[in-house]
Parts: structure tokens; C-alpha cells; sequence
């Protein structure tokens, strides 16, 4: 299904689709109140964008230093073209462990390779630990936003799955009681775990250390408790220093919830005595993007979700409407790289309004590039209805003569074709909309009877 | 501005000249009454921008050479739209051998608002408007042309329609809970997210009618006429006005 299909079947709940736009909005307010305490808010931009921009332009070289720290603090590091070889190297090394079942914090690039639906069928239990994963878990969907990965359920909805998969009392909508029901349940996972999985926020290539951020705890949590931790990190996640790690932790957290800073901000640096540090490096069309010269600033993006609290359109259509791992106005600009067909509608779903760019901590310029992205489809698409309507606009505007006729026949039609005809279920503009009333006479008839 | 009066071109969207003759007729006596001498080059059409934004920006080198052919003379062009504006300043595909007159054209175009406050400074408008009035702020002329500070930035508040509507008597400017947000026009958006753009007109709206706006007003037509659509359809009791309206009826 398109974007626009999925959108208008979103709309349909009208009560849900609202409160849905209030709830995301109430965190973009929340970002908006929280950025403007901090005074030098736009330089930490600016900055975090720069030295993004130095890792994207050395990118090998840091990747390089990083893995050498790596090695050297003991971590074992693995390197994976694709999703196929990230899956295959997440399992082996769980062969190797014998471990039946695994937890997993929040990962987006796990999602991305579909790990997940990949060791179920290894007969590998995955429970992720994030309270909103786990709750798309049990209804086996995935993250509708990649910070806030229930946000489409209300808590009516969670009571109810709850009572169903965790036995809670029927009816009760307490969301403390709710939690405190998770929690008991993942704590016997957590206990149960041999290997536990975590994505990746930061590499610091300096150190060749790495640095997982979550409001939770869970993966501490799940990290401590096991012998084995794999760490699966995408290759742009790297940063040149510790001490750039200040600007990206105190942007991430007030873009991505109005929260100062992230509730843990967890260093992994050596495996414990007797544990393992397994890294995997995962490419996955990274390096295509890094040689697209007009979309290889999407790399720079830190997974705040800014940008999908933001979009009038995500807010009104869901996270699902996009049909992608990642939703959203960066989904737009990262999917279509991925798959240009599939994701054809996507660049399109936006109104080139720009906010996305706006909240950006790294400033990527979405809009920007969702523009770029309609020229490389509709090429990509080659001729078709569209395009030929297009060549003749194009023909009529360089035209003054072509341009008054056509102008006349329109207004000619609009002033004389019943309702009927014009509000046409075919015309997607008359479906909600009036149009205006046609005037007498263009502004160019009126110029030339009053002034020349 | 210099003391010479310097020549000012008019630019009229293809859709305002084709069905908003009045938003014409009013930017055209406003800047006279603000003392500039103004042409409208009779033979102009379109910017490209509704192909452009659906892809086909390539597909625009003809009307854009014409563009340039009909308005590289001018000391200044002035357009009663940010979204064209903004798309001849970024989205113009480039016309070989015309580099120069088209470089020259993107740096003298103005939206109107913009054109009032930073070319003519225009300070302490006198006149007399006494209605609610409520701003729509076009995302193209916000984000992209600037024209007031945005929601999401860390900057000095301003917003240049405001400027020039404060000192009128009587007017009372309202503030919405949304200041800047998008209408869902978007252009092609308006038909191909049929259901998304007319949601999101139908929320535009309500920030406007629940604050008593009497006239809904902005720098676009385009968002204008979507809005103006959707309230028609509904019954709504609201007007709706381009500023240059307001501006030109409010000083006479």
C-alpha cells in the first residue's frame, strides 16, 4: 500500500488520529521548551553537524582507529556487508554461546536487518526489553517510531494486552501498575539470559569505546546479567573523540523528548573477566548513501525522532503509514535508498514545510532532500502520464500565448461545468474543498485595461 | 532604497493572476501608494515551481529561461507569494548561457512582506483596519524565505507581516497555538494526500476559529485558497484576505 492509501485509513479513527497529532506535539513542545533554556542551543547544531560532517569525509580511516581500540580494550569485532551477515554473525555467535534465548534493548538497526523474525526461526527466543518494544513484541508489530515505539497504542489498549499476555487485573488502565507488571516479567528474562544484545548510539573512535543510551536501564541490565554482550552498531555511529560526546548526549535527549539528558548514558569500554564483547559493524547501504553526493547527509542522523514529533503528516498518518523501518521525514530520505521502487511514495508524503529540518540537532536538510529524492524517482520512473503533463505545463508557461488560452479555457470550464462535474469524485480537490469563485477577468485583463 | 526610484517589476503567480485578480490589483496599489514606480511585464506565465516539487524540475528550463528573459531588466521583482519566490531563488534549474541574468534575478526577488520591511524599510504604517485578524504562515516563506522566526529555532522573535500590521488602528493580531504550522497544501500534496492535506486543513482552521480570527490572513494565496476551500465547504464563519489586501484597503 502507498503513503497515501495507509494515511487515509489512519484517518479514519478521526478521535484516535487526533489524539495521536496532540500527543506528539506535546513532545515537540516539550523539545521546543527545553532547547530554548539552552542559550548556545544553535551552535551545539552547528557543531554536531561539522564534526559529523569530518566523520562522514573520514569515515575509513576513523572506522579503522576504532576497530584497532577496539581490539586492543578486548572487544572481538565483526564486520557485515549486509543484513544477511549481521544475522549470520549474531547467530553463530550464539551457537557458539548454546544459548536458547537472548534480551535485547532497543536496536534500530536490528529492526532494520529483521534479527528479530530471523533467530525465531533459528529457534532462538528474543524478548527485547524496552517497555514499548516489548509491547509491540506481543502484538508482533514492529516500533512504529524509533524513540517512542508504542506511542499509536493508548494505555486502554496496553491494559488489555497486558491482562491477556501478563494476567494484570481486566480493566486496569494504572500505568504504574502496568509497569511494575513488565517489569516483574522481564526480570525473570533478564535472569534467564545468557547473551544479551544492544544497538549502539556512539563509537568513539579515540577510545574505541562505545556508548548505549536509554531512559531504562534495560541494557545495563541485560548487559550485566549475561556472559556475552553483542553490541550491533551501524558504521556512521562513529565520533572522533569522548569529549564530542557532550554535544550529541546534550542534543540527543532534548530533541528526541524535552528530557535534559538521557536517564542512562552506559560506556562500554573492556568485557568483565570471563565475559565477552562481541562489536558488529554493519554497512547495510551505508556506503552507497556516503556516494550520493545529495543524500549522504542523512548519515549524520543520531535517532532522535525530532523529526517524526514534529511532521504534520507522521503526527496525522502514524509511523505504519510508511511502510519502512524508519518513519518519518528521515525515513523518506533514508528508504528510498534502500529500495528506490517500494519506497516511491514516500518523498512525497511531506509538504516541503521544512519544520523537519528545522529541529534537526544535526541539521540535515530533510526537506531538501525529500525535493531531491521526487526528481530521482519521477527520472527513475521514466515516462508516464505525469511526466507527459508535466512537458506540456512546461510547453504552455514558456509560452505567454499558450499560457492566456489555456488560462481561459480552464476558468471558461470552471464557470460554466455544473458541480457536479467539477466536485467529481475523480477531482481529489473538490472531495473536502470548494473552489474559489472564478473572477471576471484575470489580473493580467484587469492590467491591461487600467494601466497600459 | 536609492533616491533614483528604482524600477520595480511585479511578478503574479499564474494562479493568483488566473483566479485571485484582486490580490493582484492590491500589491500593485500598495506599493504605488508606498511610492514605487511598478511594471508588470505582460508576457509572464509561471514559475515551474507546481513541477518541481512533483519531480520534474528538469522539465522547467523552458519556463524558467522565459522567466528570466521577462524579468532580468529589473532592479527589483516583487511577488505577493513566498512559494514562488523561494522557488525561483533555489529551485531554478540552470539556463545555460543566462547564468549571470538568472543569478542577478534570484538576488533581487522579493516576497512582498519582505520586500515592504527590508528593502523599503517600511516603519509605522498609518491606517485603519479594526478586525480580529489571524495569520497563516506559509511554510515557504517561513522556513524557507524566513520571513518571521521559527517555532523550532533558538532566535529573537520577529515576523515581518506582524510589522507591518501592528501600527494599524484598530487591528488586533491574534496568537495561535500552533504559530507556524503547516496548512497541508503542499501543492501536488493537496490532491495526491487528499485526505492528509484537508486533515490537516481542517486543524489549521480550528486554531483560527477558536480564537475568534474574524480574517484568516497570510502571504500565500495558494494555502489561502486550500483553507478558504475547506471553510466554504463547512459553512465556516470566517473571511479570509491576502495581507496585500489588508495593507492596500487598510492605508487608503
Amino acid at each position: 500500500m502507498s503513503h497515501p492509501e495507509n494515511a487515509s485509513a489512519f484517518l479514519k479513527d478521526q478521535s484516535k488520529a487526533k489524539w495521536h497529532d496532540e500527543t506528539l506535539w506535546f513532545v515537540r513542545d516539550k523539545r521546543d521548551r527545553i532547547s530554548k533554556t539552552v542559550p548556545e542551543w544553535e551552535s551545539l547544531r552547528n557543531l554536531a553537524s561539522q564534526i559529523k560532517d569530518n566523520v562522514l569525509s573520514n569515515l575509513d580511516n576513523y572506522l579503522e582507529e576504532f576497530e584497532k581500540n577496539a581490539l586492543k580494550n578486548g572487544i572481538q569485532v565483526h564486520w557485515a556487508k549486509d543484513a544477511e551477515e549481521h544475522n549470520a554473525i549474531v547467530l553463530k555467535i550464539l551457537k557458539e554461546k548454546n544459548c536458547p534465548a537472548i534480551v535485547k534493548s532497543k536496536s534500530i538497526l536490528t529492526e532494520e536487518c529483521h534479527l528479530n523474525p530471523y533467530l525465531e526461526k533459528n529457534g532462538i527466543e528474543v524478548v527485547d526489553t524496552d517497555l514499548g518494544e516489548r509491547i509491540v513484541q506481543f502484538l508482533n508489530q514492529p516500533p512504529s517510531h524509533i524513540v517512542l515505539p508504542a506511542i499509536h497504542l493508548k494505555k486502554g489498549e496496553i491494559s488489555e494486552l497486558f491482562h491477556e499476555k501478563l494476567q494484570t487485573e481486566k480493566g486496569n488502565e494504572d500505568p504504574e501498575y502496568l509497569t511494575h507488571a513488565a517489569r516483574t516479567h522481564l526480570r525473570e528474562k533478564f535472569l534467564g539470559a545468557k547473551v544479551a544484545i544492544t544497538g549502539v548510539n556512539f563509537g568513539v573512535a579515540e577510545t574505541g569505546e562505545f556508548v548505549v543510551c536509554t531512559n531504562e536501564g534495560n541494557a545495563d541490565m541485560g548487559v550485566h546479567l549475561a556472559e556475552t554482550h553483542i553490541a550491533c552498531m551501524g558504521i556512521e555511529k562513529i565520533i572522533p573523540r569522548r569529549k564530542d560526546l557532550g554535544v550529541f548526549l546534550r542534543l540527543l535527549a532534548r530533541s528526541a523528548t524535552g528530557q535534559p539528558i538521557t536517564n542512562y548514558n552506559s560506556h562500554f569500554r573492556s568485557p568483565a573477566t570471563g565475559k565477552e564483547i562481541h562489536l558488529v559493524l554493519v554497512d547495510n547501504g551505508r556506503t552507497a548513501q556516503l556516494a550520493r553526493e545529495k543524500f549522504r547527509n542523512s548519515l549524520k542522523c543520531i535517532r532522535c525522532g525530532a523529526c517524526m514529533n514534529t511532521c504534520p503528516i507522521y503526527r496525522r498518518s502514524g509511523g505504519y503509514s510508511y511502510g519502512s523501518t524508519v518513519p518519518g521525514p528521515i525515513g523518506s530520505i533514508l528508504s528510498p535508498g534502500i529500495d528506490l521502487n517500494k519506497y516511491s511514495s514516500l518523498p512525497f508524503a511531506s509538504t516541503l514545510c521544512g519544520s523537519c529540518s528545522d529541529v534537526c540537532p544535526v541539521k540535515i536538510n530533510i526537506h531538501e532532500q525529500l525535493y531531491e529524492w521526487r526528481q530521482e524517482i519521477t527520472k527513475a520512473q521514466g515516462t508516464n502520464g505525469k511526466s507527459l503533463s508535466m512537458k506540456l505545463a512546461n510547453g504552455i508557461f514558456r509560452s505567454p500565448l499558450a499560457y492566456r488560452i489555456s488560462g481561459k479555457l480552464m476558468r471558461i470550464a470552471l464557470k460554466n461545468l455544473p458541480n457536479s462535474l467539477i466536485y467529481h469524485p475523480i477531482n481529489s480537490w473538490g472531495k473536502g474543498r470548494n473552489l474559489p469563485e472564478t473572477p471576471k477577468e484575470t489580473f493580467k485583463e484587469w492590467y491591461h485595461k487600467n494601466r497600459s | 532604497m536609492n533616491s533614483i526610484s528604482p524600477n520595480i517589476a511585479l511578478f503574479i503567480p499564474c494562479y493568483v493572476d488566473q483566479f485571485f485578480p484582486n490580490v493582484g490589483i492590491a500589491s500593485l496599489e500598495l506599493l504605488e501608494k508606498l511610492g514605487c514606480s511598478v511594471t508588470y511585464p505582460i508576457g509572464q506565465t509561471c514559475c515551474g515551481q507546481p513541477m518541481a516539487n512533483s519531480g520534474y524540475e528538469r522539465d522547467t528550463a523552458g519556463t524558467a529561461r522565459h522567466f528570466t528573459e521577462i524579468f532580468k531588466g529589473f532592479d527589483y521583482i516583487v511577488a505577493p507569494s513566498g512559494s514562488c519566490v523561494l522557488h525561483v531563488k533555489e529551485h531554478s534549474p540552470k539556463i545555460a548561457g543566462m547564468e549571470k541574468e538568472q543569478k542577478g534575478i534570484q538576488d533581487k526577488i522579493f516576497e512582498l512582506t519582505e520586500f515592504l520591511t527590508d528593502v523599503l524599510k517600511v516603519e509605522n504604517l498609518q491606517g485603519s483596519y479594526p478586525h480580529r485578524v489571524g495569520y497563516h504562515a506559509s511554510c515557504h516563506g517561513q522556513r524557507g524565505l524566513r520571513l518571521a522566526s521559527s517555532s523550532e529555532l533558538q532566535e529573537a522573535p520577529y515576523n515581518k507581516a506582524h510589522h507591518l500590521l501592528k501600527n494599524l488602528k484598530g487591528l488586533e493580531w491574534v496568537e495561535l497555538s500552533r504559530k507556524d504550522e503547516c496548512c497541508g497544501f503542499g501543492g501536488t500534496f493537496a490532491v495526491t494526500e487528499e485526505a492528509l492535506s484537508i486533515q490537516m486543513g481542517k486543524d489549521r482552521l480550528e486554531d483560527h476559529l477558536s480564537h475568534q480570527v474574524e480574517i484568516l490572513t497570510g502571504g500565500d494565496m495558494s494555502c489561502i485558497m486550500h483553507l478558504q476551500g475547506i471553510a466554504s465547504r463547512n459553512r465556516e464563519n470566517i473571511k479570509f484576505k491576502h495581507i496585500a489586501e489588508i495593507l492596500n484597503e487598510a492605508i487608503s
